[in-house]
Order: structure tokens, then C-alpha cells, then sequence
């Protein structure tokens, strides 16, 4: 078992005849992901590492069966990507690419969680269960698999704390980077609850950073419904309120978001806080 | 993106949200006629200018060109003042707070409103603050706008005014990609009319390719972060001597958290963003370099590229401008012994691990 994905989802990459489209088409198949078909409008016919591309994602599905899209088109053509994907049937999309207009993404988001359909991103570095599945660009050499479930709203943090735990000799269960943007399809809480229900996951590393409420959020959420053991790491201890520190959503404004707000909601949710990423592997053996 | 309080009302006026007769200038002589009592406003993107002398009244011509004078070229809190706004004084009766913002919890705009205005937002307790989300399938409706107004105490004709700012407000929004928009204070003058008296609108940065004409817009940069938006880095000046490079933002702040404790602090930090492209790592040291801090501590989490490619950028930099300056390289990803192999042979620091990494930059920057 694992969340979200699994050994049967069959993958489908919008924007996999550009370069990262390719390049992460193979990567996902070195992984072992069921890649069944590309799309990219006007180059129905060609083949990518041996994948069929599409015209459309409608004749994708008609033609593999794809069920889970992964998009890496870029961000003026992401929200199209994003309902035809749902429109012809996918039921879970992740959406990779950056610097997507905020207002696009409160458009689609809204229609993806009305109609049930679960979207990763944007903005995001993906999925992946060790041993089953990766839907997105997490690289395939940091992981083990193992019984952890990871969350994290950063990309390159949680390769170095997933690094740092197979590293120690704990795997993974599934690790999901649910994106850094200020609006995205699925948050801290959606993947809680899949972690919590999920039998192969036994425990959970939360990976958050300042700006927003989704870390308070999360902690309220684990004191009510999660009984599995919780480690956190929150990054922006020491950020200065009011700067944008790298992407947007990370910022403190209001006097919100800020690093101790989060640290404290979790701990008092029983939480594990680690001071340093490079703490999580040793909270998690003891 | 930030825009300059005349061009923020000047989007307004477009949407129809009043505001107060004006026009902006950057030099005192080109004040030739003002529209009755004026006050002259220096025009910086950073709030607190009216403490920091750079907003002024004035009733005549002569006047007007003094303060102007005055208040142009005056550093506030780091900017300069390069223009200013003159603008038709108003006769306040009340100050009421409005904007609109992005809801990460509720995943869309959220109208926010208070009878507060006139004072820093963040000082007004939550329970004098409305805060309303629009749902993103109904948009705006007028019911919003008569939330607001009963919220800040306004009734009748006065009442109808703010509604019809809460839907140019919304227009505005939405079709110029705005992340926020604020108008503090919105004034209820003595006349009874409703006007924006000051305005800040952020445009969204990500949505610039179909707003063309915002991206001709002027910024208050300094030479090094244009040059950094130039490259498409975030950069970022903090306090401390330690010059920070690292690719994407979660692990950028890990690693100046890591630095904090073991006494290390961070001066400059650039975030290249999730991509480990040699051709960026090497744009980043030069960039760095001009930012001469006393340690640079690199942090590169490799996804796809080789960190002996990566480590090959960095030794360019190095030998370009001769940079002498120690460094700590810590390069993570595949082929990542001979990268540190490499950098170790040119006279840098190599650490395998963040926290490690961390500690050798902070002993340096200390030393």
C-alpha cells in the first residue's frame, strides 16, 4: 500500500516532448512508473523513450487507459493543462511547474477539488512510493523504502532530509511535495489524513516553512485524528518578518507565519520539532 | 511586483475607485499649478514614510516646490525618493482600511476591510478587521460590498460608494493579476464622498507575460538585485557577513538556520530556485563575489545535474574573477566525491553534510 499512487497508476506526461518532460518521462520509467502516453498537441504519432504521444489527453485516455497526469507545461498553458486533464477523467494530477499566475491556480484548484480530482501543486516537486511509484522530479537515488511517510511543502529540503533518512537506514512509505505556492491543490492536512489511514505508513515527517497557517492548521489536525508519531522540521528560523525569502509563499507578514508560531502548534500537538534537518533521522529512531 | 502609490491610483482611477486629484513629478519645476491645499508624498515602496518626513502639506506653488525639494533625492529607511506625488488635499471626516489579498487557507481572495484605517493594518486587533473570502465560482457579488459596509459603519449613499469600490477593487484584481491591493486610509471626507487616499497594489510577478505593460513599469531596486532579477535568483540582504547560495527556498532558509546555530550569520543569500544548472551556480558566485561577503557557503542539492558539472561552474567563477574570498562548497547528488575532489584541489573547503557545512562556514566567518 501506499498514498495517492501505487504500482497500477498509469501515467500520462503533459509536455513530454520538451526537455524536462523527456528527461523525467525516462527518469519515472527508470523508477518503475507505468508510463503509457505523452501529450503534446500536433506530435500525435512520435514516440518519447519509447512512450506513445498524443494530440490530446481525451485520446490518451481513450487509447492506455492513463488515469494520473503528470504536467510539465509551462506556466501560461498550465491552467488549459489542467482542465482538459480533468475534464477527460484523470483523477490525479500532478502539476510540476513553477511560476504558475496565482489567480490561475485559485481557478483550477477550485474546480479540481469540487470535482473530487486530486491535484498536486503547482509548483511542486511530485511523488514517489520507493519500490512502486514516481509521478514528478523527486531524484530516484535518495530513496529506500520503509515505513516513513513524508510531507513537505519545500523541494530540495525534502531531498536532503529524505537523503539524510535513507542515509540512516529508515525508508519511505510515500513522500509528497505538495509545492510551495500560496494556493495548491492538496495541503499538509489532505496528506495527514491519507498517511494516517494508510497501513504501510507508521510514521510521518512533516517538512514546513514559514508564511500562511497551513503548518497551525496541520498541527490542530494532528491533535484530533493522527495517533501515528509526528516529526517535524520547520526551515525559517531565523528569516526576517517581511522579506520574501526565494519563492512567494515563503514570507512572515502580518506577524503571521512565522517559524515559532508553527513550532509551537506542533509541539503542543505532540509533535517532535527537530532544531535542524539533519536532527529528523535521529527523533525518528528515538 | 510593487508599484509606486501614483501608479497604483492610477490603476484605481482606471477601475473607478475616486481618488484625489494628482500628478508626480521628479524635479520641484515642474510643479506649475496645484489644485488648492496639496500635500507633497515621496514616492518609495516602503511603508513608514510619513514618520520619516517624506510626506508633507503645502498651500501654494512656491510652497510645494520647497518641500518637493525637499523630500526628493531624501533617503527613507534605504530608498530614495526619485519622485513625488502632489496631490488635492482632502478634509478628512473618518478613515476606514480596505483591501483584497490571497487566502492560502480558504484558496482564494479574501476582501478585507476595517472602520480602523489610517494606522498600520497589523496594529488593528483581528476583531475590527472583516475578512471575507470570494468564493472563486460566484467572483464578487454586492452583497460583499454590503458586508463591508455595515462592518465599517457606512450607510446609504456612503454605503453604496464602498460597494462600488469593493467591485473596481475585485475588477482590478482580476484583470490585472494583482496579489494585493490596499487602500489605507479610504477617507470619508466632510463632503461625504469616499476617496482613496493612499494605495498599494502588488502586481503578480508570475503572471507578468500578459501584462506587458507592467513590465515596462520602473522598480526600486539596487544595481545588485537587478542584476539578480536579471538571472531570475532571489536575493535577499540580511544582516549578518556570511554570503549564502543555495537552490531552492526551503533549503536556502534550512541552511541559514543551520548556520544561526553554530553562530554563524548570513549577510546576502541567493536562492537559484529548484534547479541545480551549472551555468546558474556560476552566474550566482560572480554575483556573490559583488556582494563581498567574508565567507560564501554553497549549498547545492544536485536532482538531475552531476555535481562534478556543477562543482566544473563553480571553479570558472573562481578563475574569471579571481575570487579569493574562502569558501565552503558542500555538493550533493551524483558523482558527488570527485566534485569535492575538485574543489578541494582548488584551495576550497568541501563538506559532505549540511550541518557540517554550516559549522565550517560559521568558524570562518568568525576567524
Amino acid at each position: 500500500m501506499s498514498v495517492i499512487i501505487d504500482d497500477n497508476s498509469k501515467v500520462l506526461v503533459q509536455g513530454i516532448t520538451g526537455y524536462q518532460g523527456t528527461y523525467h518521462t525516462k527518469a519515472m520509467k527508470e523508477f518503475g512508473t507505468k508510463v503509457v502516453a505523452g501529450v503534446t498537441p500536433g506530435k500525435q504519432g512520435q514516440r518519447v523513450d519509447d512512450v506513445p504521444v498524443f494530440d490530446s489527453v481525451a485520446d490518451a485516455v481513450d487509447a492506455t487507459g492513463a488515469d494520473t497526469s503528470c504536467i510539465f507545461v509551462p506556466a501560461p498553458f498550465t491552467k488549459d493543462a489542467v482542465f482538459e486533464a480533468v475534464e477527460a477523467g484523470i483523477g490525479t494530477i500532478v502539476a510540476v511547474t513553477e511560476h504558475v499566475p496565482v489567480h490561475d491556480a485559485i481557478r483550477f484548484v477550485a474546480v479540481t477539488r469540487s470535482r473530487d480530482v486530486t491535484l498536486i501543486g503547482p509548483n511542486c516537486p511530485g511523488l514517489a512510493s520507493p519500490g512502486r511509484a514516481k509521478v514528478g522530479i523527486l531524484p530516484n537515488k535518495i530513496f529506500m523504502s520503509g515505513e516513513v511517510g513524508v510531507v513537505s511543502r519545500s523541494g530540495t529540503l525534502t531531498y536532503e532530509i529524505v537523503n539524510a533518512m535513507t542515509e540512516a537506514g529508515i525508508g519511505q512509505s510515500t513522500c509528497v511535495g505538495i509545492g510551495g505556492d500560496r494556493v495548491a491543490g492538496t495541503n499538509f492536512v489532505d496528506v495527514l489524513e491519507l498517511f494516517q489511514n494508510d497501513p504501510a505508513t507508521k510514521r510521518i515527517v512533516m517538512v514546513g516553512e514559514i508564511g500562511g497557517t497551513a503548518e497551525e492548521e496541520a498541527a490542530e489536525f494532528i491533535k484530533a485524528s493522527v495517533t501515528k508519531p509526528v516529526v517535524a522540521y520547520i526551515a525559517g528560523r531565523t528569516a526576517p518578518p517581511g522579506k520574501r525569502m526565494g519563492h512567494a509563499g515563503a514570507i512572515i507578514a502580518r506577524g503571521r507565519g512565522t517559524a515559532e508560531s508553527k513550532m509551537r502548534a506542533l509541539e503542543a500537538a505532540g509533535v517532535r520539532v527537530a532544531k535542524l534537518p539533519t536532527d529528523v533521522p535521529e527523533l525518528l529512531r528515538t | 511586483m510593487k508599484l509606486f502609490e501614483y501608479k497604483a491610483k492610477e490603476l484605481m482611477k482606471k477601475y473607478g475607485v475616486p481618488v484625489p486629484d494628482g500628478f508626480v513629478v521628479s524635479s520641484p519645476d515642474e510643479i506649475e499649478k496645484i489644485p488648492g491645499p496639496v500635500m507633497v508624498k515621496a514616492q518609495v515602496l516602503i511603508g513608514g514614510r510619513g514618520k520619516a518626513g517624506g510626506i508633507k502639506p503645502a498651500e501654494s506653488v512656491e510652497e510645494a516646490r520647497a518641500v518637493a525639494s525637499k523630500i526628493l533625492g531624501m533617503d527613507i529607511k534605504g530608498y530614495t525618493a526619485k519622485q513625488v506625488l502632489v496631490e488635492e488635499r482632502v478634509d478628512i471626516e473618518r478613515e476606514l482600511y480596505i483591501g483584497m489579498t490571497i487566502d492560502r487557507s480558504t484558496r482564494s481572495l479574501l476582501i478585507m476591510a476595517s472602520p480602523d484605517g489610517g494606522m498600520d493594518i497589523e496594529s488593528v486587533p483581528e476583531d475590527r478587521i472583516l475578512m471575507a473570502p470570494v468564493d472563486p465560482f460566484t467572483g464578487y457579488q454586492p452583497y460583499m460590498g454590503r458586508r463591508v459596509a455595515a462592518f465599517t459603519g457606512l450607510k446609504g449613499d456612503q454605503a453604496k460608494q464602498v460597494g462600488a469600490i469593493c467591485q473596481s477593487l475585485y475588477d482590478l484584481v482580476v484583470a490585472e493579476d494583482a496579489e494585493l491591493v490596499e487602500i489605507n486610509p479610504l477617507v470619508v471626507t466632510k463632503q461625504g464622498r469616499l476617496v482613496a487616499s493612499d494605495g498599494k497594489l502588488t502586481i503578480d510577478s508570475d503572471a507578468l507575460f500578459r501584462h506587458r505593460d507592467h513590465s515596462q513599469l520602473e522598480e526600486d531596486l539596487t544595481p545588485l538585485e537587478a542584476k539578480a532579477k536579471e538571472l531570475d535568483i532571489a536575493f535577499v540582504q540580511l544582516d549578518g557577513n556570511i554570503g549564502v547560495i543555495a537552490n531552492g527556498a526551503g533549503l536556502t532558509m534550512a541552511t541559514l538556520d543551520s548556520l544561526n546555530m553554530f553562530g554563524g550569520k548570513a549577510g546576502v543569500f541567493l536562492d537559484l530556485g529548484g534547479t541545480d544548472d551549472p551555468e546558474k551556480v556560476k552566474d550566482a558566485m560572480l554575483l556573490m563575489n559583488e556582494a563581498e561577503p567574508k565567507v560564501i557557503l554553497l549549498n547545492i542539492f544536485g536532482g538531475i545535474t552531476k555535481c562534478d558539472t556543477v562543482a566544473k561552474g563553480v571553479l570558472e567563477a573562481i578563475e574569471e574573477k579571481g575570487i579569493t574570498v574562502p569558501i565552503v562548497a558542500r555538493i550533493k547528488g551524483v558523482n558527488e566525491e570527485h566534485a569535492r575532489e575538485m574543489l578541494r584541489d582548488a584551495g576550497m573547503i568541501p563538506a559532505s553534510g549540511l550541518s557540517e557545512a554550516a559549522e565550517l562556514a560559521a568558524e570562518e566567518s568568525l576567524r
